[in-house]
């Protein structure tokens, strides 16, 4: 049993750490430690800066202009960019579609798509779920009609996240309605100033408009912009979400906000002591990071057997169950160890005169949008769903 | 970065899996685990056969093995199988007769000629060593010692006894041949005693012993939480099979989902726990020993009380019964958070560092 990195590995981490330390403009990662929302230019920016050291595409092999890293290579630089706050880029291209038209696309897809990801041309949103599809997602009916050598689009998709900044979807859509719903899907690429494409924002919780929906009427889009074949868009689409599994865990994440809960317990006085002494939140945070540290071992095990070639289906469900639930427990801590000080709200950083930590200002929205983590890419019910498979039924 | 076993852990564990298996059935267990003297002699010897116990001794002090994974690997199995043989308290007071180069008792108990237990923990306290009222005293050449000792694993039976008690350098630590015990059989099996020490003769090993008695008691905690995965596996394996077989309503019971996600969350509970005392066994030995060490018992603590609770619910009325191996591991699940301190008491502990390195960023700020 060996716990302890390559010394290559460490060499690797220390590259990365450097690199950050040297390139991530600190404007950014001050956004990032505070929750506040980056703008189009920020991630673009960001975006521009990894590209140049080719370390944007993490999951791209090197000939379409990946790292062409290992699975613990990519697992070290999520590491260290959560930590030290770097942005995470917006998957929906690099890491979601890229691999995918890698995989599926033809020639001419891959030679026009892929430059246009690394470069920033193209900024990629998602069109999966649609109001009465989310975890059931086999049951969209987006429809998409053959005529001449266009599809005609026509149905609504939802929780688009980050489509303000976007120029382009993909979307899965209903081609066939007989025999199975799964098997009647294909996969389009669709622009998004093509009539009949609208996009409206979403005004969720905390305030924020990250996500979107898009409604299409009778939009046309060439036939050429099909991704594989023609109701194939369902195997393609399973394809295309385990990339969304990349660095599920979070714990990168879970380091950065204990961290940030420690410095406001230590240096932050409630009824005559500091947070950190109070005896229910330091019980409190015991739990919390002692089920953290056997999430970062858990990690490493299923990072182990993914390198060894010897991962299981579920390894990721296990992570994403475990590593939400610790990450919105942090979210709660920090937000109650706030007490009265986490109501008043503060948008941009000028603003904040309280007499907090900056980070502070903001810890009651970023609260409830983390509320989406057992949400989102598959409900925490849907992955002990795949889990009890497995586990009864094999 | 590799946690597979090593080669010769694999050995170990395997062999270790088949004596066992073929020797320890757990029928005959729930019968003589409950009676005195707590234990069976075939399966010590067998176990000092197996090398067993020299492996929770360094090859420099007369074993062949000694590390915090040697010790992991055959708890694991022990817990496997349910074992309550008396191997906790010989493990530490193993680790202590060695630790003061006591050779000869060191040989005696790696052959299982005798065997030994660790009295520290007292009716006043449950985890921390500094809160001890029993007291030696010197009397000529000769030590007394008077108070009480309670919670001593694996006494009934054994000898000498390994006893802590306060003296003027700090926590002293002797040995008595045959004290008299007050026996009883715990719980969930195994025999514990009380000691009541009237101005009793002892022979001295240390007068100030407890970094080393903490560094057992820490490794005596790290053995415990490696047999709590090996009895949460084996309960795991055991519901599952239960929820395949069971028919209600004309269908299996894996087909409910309100239990299909309960299963799953022990699983992942599992998971956790053996990473948990992987990070445990790593950190033996360093400077984050106490607190990796408190974080696996403590998260041992929840995730086995949990685990035991759901796996009785899941069986159902059968469950609750004797005569149901579940319900024994079920029940010593539980109980393994009541021995060398519980969740909270290592929350605590994990408090008192986390204040330590607040203040160290409170200076540095």
């Amino acid at each position: 049993m060996d716990l302890e990195f390559t010394e290559d590995e460490n060499r690797f981490r220390n590259e990365v750490r450097t690199f950050l330390k040297q390139k991530l403009p600190s404007s950014i990662s001050k956004k990032v430690r505070c929750g506040i929302e980056l703008d189009r230019e920020d991630y673009l920016r960001w975006g521009a800066i990894l590209n140049a050291r080719g370390w944007l595409a993490t999951t791209w092999p090197k000939e379409y202009g990946g790292p062409g890293w290992t699975a613990v290579e990519r697992h070290i630089f999520t590491e260290e960019c959560a930590v030290n706050a770097a942005p995470r880029m917006p998957a929906f291209g690099l890491t979601m579609l890229g691999p995918t038209i890698i995989k599926f696309g033809s020639e001419t897809q891959k030679q026009e798509i892929l430059p246009r990801i690394l470069d920033g041309t193209d900024w990629w949103c998602q069109g999966f779920s649609e109001p009465g599809a989310g975890s059931d997602l086999a049951s969209l009916k987006t429809r998409a009609v053959r005529d001449g050598d266009h599809y005609v689009v026509n149905g609504q998709k939802t929780w688009t996240t980050l489509g303000q900044h976007a120029n382009r979807i993909f979307c899965l859509v209903r081609t066939a309605t007989e025999g199975k719903p799964q098997g009647g899907i294909s996969f389009i690429l669709v622009d998004l100033d093509t009539p009949g494409v609208d996009m409206r924002p979403i005004r969720l919780i905390d305030g924020s408009c990250e996500v979107n929906e898009v409604f299409f009427t009778d939009a046309r889009v060439p036939a050429e912009n099909l991704v594989g074949e023609e109701n194939q868009g369902w195997s393609i689409a399973k394809y295309l979400l385990t990339h969304e599994r990349t660095n599920i865990a979070g714990v990168g994440f879970s380091m950065l906000d204990l961290e940030r809960y420690r410095n406001l317990a230590a240096t932050t006085w409630r009824d005559g002591r500091r947070i950190a002494d109070h005896p229910v939140f330091a019980a409190r945070v015991a739990e919390i990071e002692t089920d953290l540290e056997a999430l970062r071992i858990t990690n490493l095990r299923m990072l182990a057997d993914a390198r060894d070639g010897a991962a299981t289906g579920v390894g990721s469900s296990l992570l994403k169950l475990k590593g939400t639930q610790v990450r919105q427990a942090l979210q709660d801590l920090y937000r109650s160890a706030l007490g009265p000080h986490a109501a008043p709200v503060a948008d941009e950083l000028s603003e904040n005169e309280l007499a907090l930590p900056v980070e502070a200002a903001r810890a009651a929205p970023v609260y409830f949008q983390h509320r989406k983590l057992s949400i989102f890419g598959g409900s925490n019910e849907i992955q002990r769903n795949i889990v009890a498979k497995e586990l009864l039924w094999e | 970065m590799d946690f597979r076993l090593s080669e010769d852990h694999q050995l170990l564990s395997n062999s270790l899996r088949r004596f066992l298996a073929d020797n320890y059935d757990i029928e005959a267990r729930n019968t003589r685990a409950f009676e005195a003297p707590y234990h069976m002699k075939e399966i010590w010897s067998g176990l000092a056969e197996l090398g067993v116990l020299g492996a929770f001794v360094s090859e420099e002090r007369g074993g062949f093995g000694g590390s915090a994974p040697d010790v992991a690997v055959i708890f694991e199995e022990l817990g496997r199988s349910l074992c309550t043989e008396p191997v906790l308290g010989t493990l530490m007071g193993l680790r202590l007769l060695a630790a003061f180069g006591r050779e000869q008792e060191v040989r005696s108990l790696i052959a299982g000629e005798t065997r030994t237990a660790l009295a520290v923990y007292e009716p006043n306290s449950a985890c921390d060593i500094s809160f001890m009222e029993a007291v030696a005293r010197q009397d000529g050449d000769a030590w007394r010692l008077s108070g009480r000792k309670s919670a001593v694993y694996g006494a009934p039976g054994a000898g000498p006894i390994l006893v802590a008690a306060k003296t003027d350098a700090g926590i002293g630590l002797f040995l008595i041949e045959k004290p008299d015990l007050i026996a009883a059989a715990m719980t969930d099996g195994g025999g514990v005693a009380d000691i009541v020490l009237e101005d009793v003769v002892a022979e001295c090993i240390s007068t100030d012993a407890g970094a080393e008695l903490e560094d057992a008691l820490d490794l005596g905690r790290i053995a415990l939480c490696a047999e709590a995965v090996g009895g949460m596996t084996m309960l795991l394996e055991m519901t599952v099979d239960y929820l395949k077989q069971r028919k209600q309503f004309g269908q299996s019971l894996a087909t409910f989902q309100a239990l299909q996600h309960r299963v799953v969350d022990m699983q992942l509970e599992l998971e956790q726990c053996r990473s948990i005392v992987i990070a445990a066994v790593a950190g033996h030995g360093g400077a984050d020993q106490s607190r990796t060490a408190s974080m696996a018992k403590n998260l041992i603590g929840r995730a086995g009380l949990a685990i035991a609770e759901e796996a009785i619910q899941l069986h159902g009325g059968i469950g609750m019964t004797w005569e149901l191996p579940a319900a024994h591991y079920a029940k010593r699940l539980v109980m393994i958070d009541h021995q060398l301190g519980d969740r909270n008491d290592h929350a605590l502990r994990l408090m008192a560092i986390d204040k330590q390195q607040a203040e160290f960023r409170a200076r540095h700020q």
